[in-house]
């Protein structure tokens, strides 16, 4: 962002990275799937880097209220000295943040997720895409709830699913009935309480249930839990975890 | 007239004891902080027509939404029987209403499909927690007065409806034989079916039988009239006002605490001006209900402890101790305590040594939350347990500094590096670089 501005140039988007986005192995592929779709489609953007800080999402689902506002307003500070107007992010746990969380805290931005993004491209016609090595797959998706749920966006990870010419097949809990993937809340960072099971694990049970050779995801988070359940039931070599990004990049060979 | 003395000191005995009841549930309710939940009223009246009027959200279990709206449309529409039964029972009077001529029968006999429909709505409630054992009927927080209390519901309604068929049954039999008070009016659909099996006794037994079905089901409504402000029931009431006071945002937007920004925000904006009145701290996040905001408590009151919000969530799914209905249900239990601590000491609080968290809801509760919003979503006139227990994480982790020693580690490194694990803030952008 800063390089853009010394340049004199004004980006049409600021992407957010997010921590995983930023930091886990995995989910870096994501980050970088996401960039490919950007430059394709030629849209200026921008990245905070050293200047982006985690939104606050797990300090304030943890309970912690004042480290999520000291978040919040360090990002606002930053992100109004840069005059962002758009993001687009790729975790749906920063696009609710964001979004919903800092506009009373003083920052006003119009948020998307990136499966909102890849929607309007496609229907914009400025992203064309193919099968390719997808095409006629079994796929399902699961709902990330802070995409679903916490903001009702249901249809755009399908539609772009559904473009690629593969068999989307939906679980029984699917949408808003759909089933956590046990990471969201800040569980992600502890172990489960005594229970009899692990939440990913049935998750993933019921994703494998229809044999997929994907499951689709839209959450760095959700990519990690639903992996973990995969390999649970080794399963991993018949069935990928793949973000719905990491879908249209690999099939068009972005 | 001796019977007409007696209703109407019935109708007004009943009446007085649930409004005292009903004002005490008010009481209750606004010891809770004050939310803002006042705007957009149009959308507010809609929500409440779909949710509460419409039932919306119950269709996504088709069988119990099925007998449930059976239940309802017969509950509400009896209601105008009632009324006839109210002005006869004032009055002296048999069938009042029947001036209605042909109107009159067909109300009548339209209610008694009605009630054949509660019936069998109640009926299949009833196998459906005593023996086919559906799953959510099964939980421990309904162990004791809780299964109970949904068995009197059900058995005290299958009652009402047979009183109402019986009644009318004799009703018919009289009106055939001439009886002079028993004049003809009504058409019975229903009941029509076992007029004969009456059709042997004495006139004199058949008015007995009328007479008693008919006493049984108004006394019948005036008792469940004042069993509702003890039972899960209120929410045939309280469905209303709790989906008209909806949360209309979305439902990942957590509320931003003021009394934490007027901490925080000084440090980014010196002209900042404070939100909250410095003169009155305020707890932050929730120990007790007097902590909640009235709309949590009316959520509480308004629970019918039909556990689909636990039946769909994924911590309770998987065995863990969290259940969201729990978390409704210890809420009103510790309402109730409160309230009657205060009515001992004459309208006023005082302290009782218990609280809400700690002596009803466990920790291990508490932390094992998603905040998937599965409950939320689940619940078919807008409770939201979520709200209580992230309050509880808020009250735990700034009050009490006792978060799970892992969440306590992630707080650090968000505070020192930006990020919930141990990297370091200037290599955010290190991936670019990276194959």
């Amino acid at each position: 962002m800063s390089e853009m501005l010394a340049a004199g140039e004004t980006p049409e988007v600021l992407f957010w990275v997010g921590c995983s986005g930023s930091f886990d192995d995995r989910a870096k592929k994501i980050t970088k799937a996401i960039v490919r779709i950007l430059n394709h489609v030629n849209i200026k953007f921008a990245i905070l880097g050293s200047e982006e800080g985690c939104t606050g999402d797990p300090a304030k689902r943890g309970g912690n209220e004042f480290l999520f506002q000291m978040q919040a307003m360090q990002n606002i500070t930053v992100m109004n000295g840069y005059g962002v107007k758009k993001i687009v992010t790729g975790c749906p746990h920063c696009f609710n943040t964001l979004k919903n969380e800092y506009p009373s805290l003083g920052g006003n931005y119009e948020v998307i997720h990136h499966t909102q993004l890849v929607q309007q491209l496609l229907d914009e016609g400025k992203l064309k895409v193919q099968g390719g090595e997808f095409k006629g797959k079994k796929i399902v998706f699961h709902d990330p709830c802070y995409l679903g749920r916490a903001n009702d966006v249901y249809e755009a990870p399908r539609e772009v699913i559904k473009k690629l010419d593969v068999e989307l097949h939906e679980m029984k809990r699917s949408r808003a009935k759909g089933l956590c993937c046990g990471a969201g809340g800040a569980q992600l960072f502890k172990e489960a309480e005594k229970g009899n099971k692990e939440v990913h694990v049935e998750r993933a049970e019921e994703a494998l249930e229809s044999k997929p050779d994907v499951i689709a995801v839209a959450c760095p988070f959700c990519n990690t839990m639903m992996s973990d359940g995969v390999k649970h039931f080794n399963q991993e070599d018949k069935t990928k975890v793949l973000d719905v990004a990491e879908l249209i990049v690999k099939a068009n060979d972005l | 007239m001796i019977g007409s003395i007696i209703f109407c000191l019935l109708l007004v005995g009943a009446s007085a004891f649930f409004y005292t009841n009903a004002k005490k549930i008010r009481r209750n309710i606004l010891i809770g902080k004050d939310t803002q939940l006042y705007d957009q009223p149009e959308l507010r009246l809609k929500t409440m027509v779909l949710v509460a009027l419409g039932q919306s959200k119950m269709l996504t279990r088709p069988v119990s939404a099925f007998m449930h709206i059976l239940v309802y449309v017969g509950f509400v529409l009896i209601n105008v029987e009632v009324l006839e039964m109210f002005v006869d029972g004032i009055f002296g009077l048999h069938r009042a209403f029947h001036f209605l001529g042909g109107f009159y029968n067909f109300l009548i006999g339209f209610f008694e499909i009605l009630a054949s429909g509660v019936f069998i709505g109640v009926v299949v409630f009833w196998l459906r927690r005593n023996v086919v054992k559906v799953k959510r009927f099964l939980n421990a927080e309904l162990n004791g007065w809780p299964r109970m209390d949904a068995n009197l519901i059900l058995v005290t309604e299958m009652v009402l409806m047979t009183c109402l068929m019986l009644m009318n049954a004799a009703d018919q039999n009289l009106q055939l034989r001439g009886n002079e008070h028993y004049h003809v009016a009504g058409s019975f659909p229903v009941s029509h079916l076992f007029v004969n099996s009456l059709s042997g006794l004495s006139d004199g037994t058949l008015i007995f039988i009328e007479r008693f079905c008919w006493w049984l089901h108004i006394v019948g409504i005036f008792a469940f009239l004042n069993y509702l402000p003890y039972s899960k029931h209120l929410h045939i009431l309280l469905a209303f006002p709790n989906t008209y006071y909806s949360n209309l945002k979305a439902k990942g937007q957590f509320s931003n605490l003021d009394s934490v920004t007027d901490v925080v925000a000084p440090n980014f904006d010196p002209a900042y001006q404070a939100k909250t009145d410095p003169n009155h701290p305020q707890r932050f996040g929730v120990k007790d209900v007097h902590d909640l905001n009235w709309k949590n408590l009316l959520d509480a009151y308004s629970c019918t402890e039909c556990g689909r919000c636990t039946s769909s969530c994924p911590q309770n799914i998987t065995g863990k101790k969290l259940s969201p209905r729990k978390i409704m249900m210890d809420t009103r239990d510790r309402l109730v305590e409160v309230g009657k601590v205060m009515d001992a000491n004459k309208g006023v609080w005082v302290d009782d040594g218990k609280s809400l968290l700690g002596d009803y809801i466990s920790k291990e509760e508490i932390w094992a939350c998603n905040t998937c919003n599965a409950c939320v979503q689940e619940c078919p006139i807008n409770i939201d347990p979520l709200a209580i227990i992230i309050e509880m994480r808020r009250y735990l982790v700034m009050e009490e500094s006792q978060s799970p020693a892992e969440l306590t580690a992630m707080f650090s490194n968000i505070e020192n590096n930006a990020a919930p694990w141990q990297f370091s803030q200037a290599d955010r952008a290190n991936w670019i670089k990276e194959d």
